[in-house]
């Protein structure tokens, strides 16, 4: 396999916030169409990760390349055109139409003299209202939308950028559980159709395993484990990692994780530092 | 490349009804300011009715008319829309950027960081042609120095920015208050600048900043579609190809330049930069394409107003002063609004 089949490469990656470094050292490599969850505990720096893919922030060692090219070493529009965000908080701006919210997904390819989308601009905004199902409320104030139509509505201004690579932070979180799997499909279908690249953070790891071609398992900052669903996801990792004894469970979608109980004598053990801010309930809300 | 599957009609409808909306404003304030224009070189001490008030302007008739209305209440007109218009777009560029309604010039410090620039430089007495200059100069400084107070590890937060605006300009303030009655030992002078006046201004000072406020306009009007990602947040807009930190610099350059230029031929003037972009977002919602230009009229029309409002009584009144009574009950009104959502 030749380096031109990735399409983001995080190189020896090491960031975090000011001088404390949350993310350290991590390899990482994803291969154009493909789908990767990163999970892990609270705090295992899984949106940190996230956030140095996305540019969002900068590394304090290391790299992460987009085809081959450092992120920081690009101009920002040029990346907006291959590397598109859902982030887990934004701002709702008032009196927009979810038309014009989508619209400004086009920023990226526009000049800055142009006051309007042309016609081929357009399309791209149509399409993403129709993929994020939004067509009969585009004409609608962003304001008034639901939870789970708001975060259509991002997706769409994400899709809108025609993408190569979709990174999505935690997309699930205020949805409930339908718009979760519906959520998911459409990400589902975009990965199958249409070949984009998905990345997401997911804290639920059942969603994680159905969907996912590969899961990055992050610990303190480190990568744990990477691979298939079924390798990653094991008793032992599980247990070392969250603190939790699992079971698991065969249903018509795969493989479903069930936590049983916080193993206690390892939430004692300090003699792991990666158990020391950790929570083990954090699996119980899924 | 990806085809495209689906595109049966691209919809341009919704852009047109924010459109419409727009485009009607800009008629409606259009037509105000042109109202404001002529009743502003008419009301005063000496009431012009139109047939004296057209024979003035095509200077013929009573000379006395023609000085009247061309070299005193023209230049002050204008004067009051031109620093109106910067105010409001100094405003809606601020709020944008912050993404919060209680940005603007005022409150952020930048006025008052112009002003004592300004008002160092006038009771020197020197190089007044630069007052402009050195007026951007204080509120640039200004700016940076609030910001840097207000900065903390996890970025920038709109509320101690504006609790180190606050603090800045009480400082500043005082500053410019010492300088003004150590260098002229008339109170009055320096508290019609403090509180915003646009008495005895002229050609001279309408000329000094005309360049520098129409610059400021047209380069704010052009982060109109900036403001427009800043406003899904900053993830979203770094997602959307803006670089944060140059567009937020550049934009709070921009800003500084407007504000301070108002500043540097009015004196503090408050309140116009807070409740005008309100206002206009009412209207036309948060596109900056149209919020931009069109608070920068808003403005105008207030300030306009304001001070043919201070020239009415038999005392005239500092425009600052008017402004201040009709925007600081709004300003508490906006501050009850957002405690009681």
């Amino acid at each position: 396999m030749t380096s031109q089949d990735f399409v983001v490469e995080a190189i020896d990656l090491t960031g975090g916030y000011g001088s404390k470094s949350v993310i350290d050292g991590i390899h990482l490599s994803v291969q154009r169409g493909e789908w990767l969850s990163c999970v892990g505990p609270n705090g295992s720096g899984k949106s940190t990760l996230l956030r140095l893919l996305s540019r969002l922030l900068k590394p304090q060692l290391g790299r992460v390349l987009l085809n081959g090219v450092d992120l920081h070493l690009q101009k920002s529009s040029t990346l907006a055109r291959q590397l598109a965000l859902l982030p887990q908080y934004h701002r709702i701006p008032v009196g927009i139409s979810v038309r014009q919210l989508v619209s400004l997904g086009r920023s990226p390819y526009q000049n800055w003299w142009e006051w309007d989308l042309d016609l081929a601009d357009r399309q791209y905004v149509e399409r993403a209202l129709a993929q994020t199902r939004l067509l009969s409320l585009a004409d609608q104030q962003v304001e008034t939308l639901s939870g789970g139509e708001r975060q259509r509505a991002y997706l769409a201004v994400a899709l809108a950028q025609d993408p190569q690579v979709l990174l999505l932070d935690e997309p699930t979180t205020f949805l409930d559980l339908r718009y979760q799997l519906e959520l998911l499909e459409l990400l589902k279908t975009l990965n199958q159709e249409q070949g984009l690249t998905v990345i997401t953070v997911l804290h639920d790891l059942n969603l994680a395993a159905r969907y996912s071609h590969r899961i990055a398992l992050l610990s303190a900052g480190s990568l744990v484990a990477l691979g298939s669903p079924p390798d990653v996801l094991t008793r032992s990792q599980l247990q070392q990692v969250f603190g939790l004894a699992v079971e698991f469970i065969q249903t018509s979608v795969g493989l479903q994780v069930c936590p049983l109980h916080s193993t206690t004598d390892l939430l004692e053990g300090a003699s792991s530092p990666l158990l020391n801010n950790h929570y083990p309930f954090s699996l119980s809300k899924s | 490349m990806k085809l495209l599957t689906l595109s049966p009609n691209a919809n341009p409808r919704d852009q047109a009804k924010s459109s419409r909306q727009g485009w009607r404003l800009f008629a409606l304030l259009g037509v105000v300011l042109i109202i404001i224009l002529i009743l502003s070189v008419s009301l005063g001490a000496v009431r012009l009715d139109p047939g004296q008030l057209w024979r003035a302007v095509w200077r013929y008739g009573d000379p006395v008319h023609q000085t009247i209305v061309w070299d005193l209440r023209m230049p002050r007109a204008l004067l009051s829309l031109l620093v109106g218009a910067a105010l409001g777009m100094a405003g809606a560029l601020l709020q944008g950027m912050l993404g919060n309604g209680l940005a603007d010039p005022y409150l952020l410090g930048i006025s008052a960081g112009a002003g004592l620039a300004a008002v160092g430089m006038l009771t020197l007495g020197a190089w007044t042609g630069l007052v402009p200059v050195a007026a951007w100069a204080g509120g640039l400084f200004t700016t940076l120095l609030v910001y840097g107070l207000a900065r903390s590890q996890t970025g920038l937060v709109v509320e101690r920015l504006i609790l180190a605006g606050v603090a800045v300009s009480a400082l500043f303030g005082a500053m410019s208050s010492t300088l003004l009655l150590m260098a002229d030992d008339r109170v009055q002078v320096a508290l019609t600048w403090l509180i915003g006046s646009l008495s005895g201004r002229g050609w001279p000072e309408a000329n000094r900043v005309a360049f520098y406020i129409a610059i400021g306009l047209g380069l704010g009007w052009s982060q109109a579609r900036s403001l427009n990602l800043l406003g899904l947040g900053e993830d979203m807009a770094v997602s959307l190809g803006i670089p944060l930190v140059r567009t937020r610099m550049l934009i709070g350059l921009i800003a500084a330049l407007l504000a301070a230029a108002a500043v540097s031929v009015s004196g503090l003037i408050g309140f116009v930069g807070l409740v005008v972009p309100h206002i206009v977002r009412q209207v036309v919602g948060s596109d900056h394409r149209w919020l931009l230009p069109l608070s920068a009229m808003a403005g105008a029309v207030l300030l306009g107003s304001a001070d043919i409002l201070a020239r009415m009584g038999s005392v005239e009144l500092p425009v600052g002063v008017v402004t201040a009574l009709m925007g600081a009950p709004f300003f508490g009104w906006l501050l009850y609004q957002r405690g009681h959502q």
